[in-house]
């Protein structure tokens, strides 16, 4: 049947309903919103409401680290603690402490920082009823035990910490429950920040629209999809904004916040997507940054397998890890995005802080012969075989537990020695990791709360340890921890610290694998950009041309 | 016509409840969600225990599922993990996505049924081998690889759209994102009406609308195409649902936050109340779209009566 002219006309009518239907929603613009010096910058939704003892991830600690300071700051370039708000941290014994702070500070809603917002942050972070995820940031503190019971079920016996107490308006004094030298320097983490009358008066409103004592105050805040922050006026501190204030918009997918920089709608992405890291720096050029952060990746065994016990099972340890080409995989497949480690440690705590390059020695160093042989010399991998587990949800996971096993397999000359054990979700992993069901090697990976080495060991290898996975537990490295923390002289708790780490280079209850780097891009719009230790923009310092 | 409605309805709960169980129970397969929410460092017993008691995760499967029905029938959907009740994430999220389904839905009826009409008219004619072709490519092309190369070169290399939707999610940004996710439906529809009208334009009865020398267009619109639409109007009134839920990728990619962003959310999160909420609005959504079809055969086609 022939077509009739009237069929065009019906095509053209139709295209016409088409573009009236959908055009009537323009008209005003709403999207641009961003005034001439505020920067434009990609978020993620954070996974918890946003509470300074509440936050474990780098999304809500990216905004409480714009609208808080605390007690001390990480210097941005070299991780080191200096004091924000306080002013004097003074202790005899490295176990009671007195706090004062500086006056004239104000949260953004103009009533004063004093000595009691602090106390009663912490107190309110640390109780169990109002079930913080970072309360153990507390546990250092005298009468933890009682506010914060450990075993499920049991209630807490006291509403307040014991070993906190107001002196004035600006002093508090606190008493740890054993000596920690270096625990002033823990202070710069969010969850010590204070917290004004508000916060407690009227929590809901509060956590629609938080209200803090940092260089930008919220304006506005709309839950999973956008913040606007702005310059707080008010503000104490010497690292005031440079810019007017920061838009952060919620993306989904981080390949479209990049291909939205390319684009040029947005100035700021801080996590540059692993598919585009191989021609970044191709589009960016030197708007695209990669350097470290102070995250270290290994994997650990579980060492309460009987077929990782003992001698036989560190020297299994160190054979594996022998053979492991760390080189290759991390050019290859993260584009020297990752640094081979060697040691426990991150190159971000500097050689003052206690990284030492090669403190893991020839173990951590590719020897496909020595690797063979020493898993040979002991008797070669309990059942023959080791699996290699990890969540394979999120990141890339899963090439580069592909890449270690056929490292392994090349070396052992063996292609069924490692085989891959993916896990679904990151959940699933989690439960089976802290359940200890592994049998095999496991991914394990530590992004530090502070720059302190402390920091890398204490929690992960210390008997008993809130995240010992491996369930290892050394008498000489939890002696050694112990003396590193009553330590008096900085230097001296450092070195302290590194002789436990040599520990572990023998023990290897975990091995280290790689140096993440923190990676971003920004638009021509933006100058001084840089990542702080932590791998999150430096806010502040950025001006908008 | 309206007993059959009420009994329609009536025939929906136990589909209803049926469904909204078997979601908790996948959710709730996926093991504890409490572990992840500390991230790489092990969970603290009591503030796990705490959190647990919290979003009643420590009580038996039978009675978390009751529990969370009771609330539902006073309007309380749970919170999710980020503090936000997932009444105000579906307030914010379901409009988005009714908004891109009907843009989406726009694309296939209009172009859809044009395209159908066009090539079933025009059989075995170079136009119909034509869009025969490019529906086969659209078909086989997965959304994701379609959708980032049109937003990479009308966002990037043309600069004629933004690449990302704003929050608002207005409707002229949604024009392409609603087309990427209506392509592989739109392909669908345009071959089903191909078939339909190419079958009906050989019935007697158009050739004798024809012969008794009726306007052509008369007869293609009110007689070929009437009877042609009946198998059409099914797919696209299932399709409607599918269209909602089945928004996840076309979400991603131009970051709309829709039904599919915060689905993906509750399912990377394993938090029930967010997956089961919204599950079980799109179940009502799907369930009201199905009858709303059933109703239209009957305007379709008269001789269809419900009893």
């Amino acid at each position: 049947m022939p077509g009739s002219p009237r069929l065009t006309g019906a095509v053209a009518g139709a295209t016409a309903i088409v573009l009236a239907a959908t055009a009537c929603g323009g008209g005003d613009d709403t999207g641009g919103g961003s005034g001439g010096g505020m920067i434009r910058a990609s978020w993620g939704d954070p996974q918890h409401p946003l509470e300074p003892a509440n936050t474990n991830e780098v999304q809500g600690g990216k905004v409480l680290d714009m609208i808080f300071r605390g007690l001390k700051r990480y210097d941005p370039e070299t991780g080191e603690a200096e004091d924000e708000m306080a002013e004097t941290i003074e202790t005899d014994d490295q176990q009671n402490f007195t706090i004062t702070i500086e006056d004239g500070w104000t949260f953004s809603d103009g009533t004063p920082v004093t000595a009691a917002s602090y106390v009663d942050a912490w107190n309110y972070g640390a109780h169990i009823d109002n079930a913080q995820v970072a309360s153990y940031f507390f546990q250092f503190i005298d009468g933890y035990d009682e506010v914060h019971p450990t075993e499920e079920g049991e209630e807490a016996t006291a509403d307040t910490l014991s070993g906190l107490r107001v002196i004035d308006d600006l002093t508090f004094s606190v008493r740890l429950s054993e000596p920690f030298s270096l625990w002033p320097e823990t202070l710069g983490y969010a969850a010590y920040a204070p917290l004004p009358r508000a916060f407690f008066d009227d929590h809901d409103a509060w956590l629609d629209k938080p209200i803090g004592n940092g260089p930008y105050r919220i304006d506005s805040y709309n839950r999973s999809q956008s913040m606007t922050l702005v310059k707080y006026e008010g503000f104490a501190g010497e690292d005031e904004a440079q810019n007017d204030g920061v838009e952060l918009r919620v993306y989904t997918d981080n390949n479209t916040a990049y291909t939205d920089l390319q684009a040029g709608n947005l100035d700021l992405i801080d996590d540059v997507p692993a598919s585009q890291l191989q021609h970044a720096s191709e589009d960016l050029g030197d708007r695209y940054i990669n350097q470290p952060a102070g995250i270290i990746q290994t994997v650990s065994f579980p060492l309460y397998d009987e077929g990782w016990e003992g001698e036989r099972g560190a020297q299994l340890r160190r054979g594996l890890s022998m053979a492991i080409d760390r080189e290759q995989i991390t050019s290859r497949i993260f584009h020297d995005t990752r640094t081979p480690a060697s040691d426990f440690t991150s190159p971000v705590l500097g050689d003052a802080g206690g990284y030492e390059e090669g403190l893991c020695g020839e173990v951590c160093t590719y020897d496909p012969e020595r690797a063979r042989q020493l898993i040979e010399d002991a008797g070669g991998l309990p059942g023959g075989r080791v699996t290699l587990t990890s969540n394979v949800d999120t990141g890339s996971h899963r090439q580069w537990m592909d890449a270690v096993c056929n490292s392994i397999n090349n070396a052992l000359d063996d292609t069924g020695a490692c085989t891959v054990n993916p896990v679904p979700t990151f959940a699933d992993f989690r439960n089976r990791v802290t359940g200890r069901e592994m049998t095999g090697m496991f991914r394990t990976g530590w992004q530090m709360d502070y720059p302190l080495i402390q920091n890398f060991l204490q929690p992960l290898y210390y008997t008993d340890a809130s995240s010992n996975d491996s369930g290892y537990s050394s008498e000489e490295f939890d002696e050694l921890v112990d003396r590193a923390n009553s330590e008096s002289d900085e230097d001296a708790a450092v070195e302290t610290f590194q002789d436990a780490e040599r520990v572990l280079a023998q023990d290897l209850p975990a091995i280290p694998l790689w140096y993440q780097n923190g990676t971003a891009g920004h638009s021509e719009r933006l100058s001084d950009v840089t990542l702080n230790p932590f791998s999150v923009p430096v806010f502040t310092d950025i001006k908008v041309s | 016509m309206g007993r059959y409605v009420i009994r329609r309805l009536l025939q929906m709960i136990p589909v209803f409840i049926g469904a909204t169980f078997l979601i908790f129970v996948m959710v709730y397969a996926l093991g504890d969600p409490v572990a992840a929410l500390f991230g790489d460092r092990g969970p603290d017993p009591a503030t796990a225990a705490a959190l647990r008691a919290e979003f009643n995760l420590d009580k038996p499967l039978w009675q978390q599922y009751l529990l969370y029905m009771g609330k539902i029938f006073t309007g309380d959907f749970g919170t999710a993990f980020n503090g936000q009740p997932v009444t105000e994430l579906m307030e914010r999220a379901f409009p988005i996505s009714l908004r891109l389904a009907l843009v989406a839905l726009t694309f296939e009826i209009v172009l859809g049924i044009l395209l159908g009409v066009v090539t079933g008219l025009r059989r075995g004619r170079s136009l119909d081998t034509t869009v025969l072709l490019l529906t086969l490519v659209v078909i086989a092309v997965p959304t994701f690889v379609l959708g980032t190369t049109a937003q990479f070169f009308l966002g990037v290399e043309f600069g004629w759209i933004d690449p990302a939707v704003s929050p608002d999610a207005r409707l002229d940004e949604l024009i392409v994102p609603g087309l990427i996710l209506a392509l592989v439906s739109l392909a669908y529809v345009t071959r089903l009406t191909r078939t339909s009208v190419a079958e009906n334009a050989r019935a007697d009865y158009i050739r004798t609308a024809v012969a008794k020398g009726l306007p052509r267009g008369r007869v293609t619109v009110r007689h070929l195409l009437r009877n042609s639409l009946i198998p059409v109007v099914t797919y696209l009134g299932a399709d409607l649902g599918t269209l909602m839920a089945g928004a996840i990728v076309t979400e991603r990619i131009f970051n709309i936050q829709g039904v599919g962003y915060q689905l993906y959310q509750g399912i990377l999160r394993q938090n029930s109340p967010t997956v089961v909420g919204f599950v079980i609005v799109l179940v009502l959504i799907f369930l009201l779209a199905n009858l709303l079809v059933d109703l239209l055969y009957a305007v379709l086609d008269p001789r269809i009566r419900y009893a």
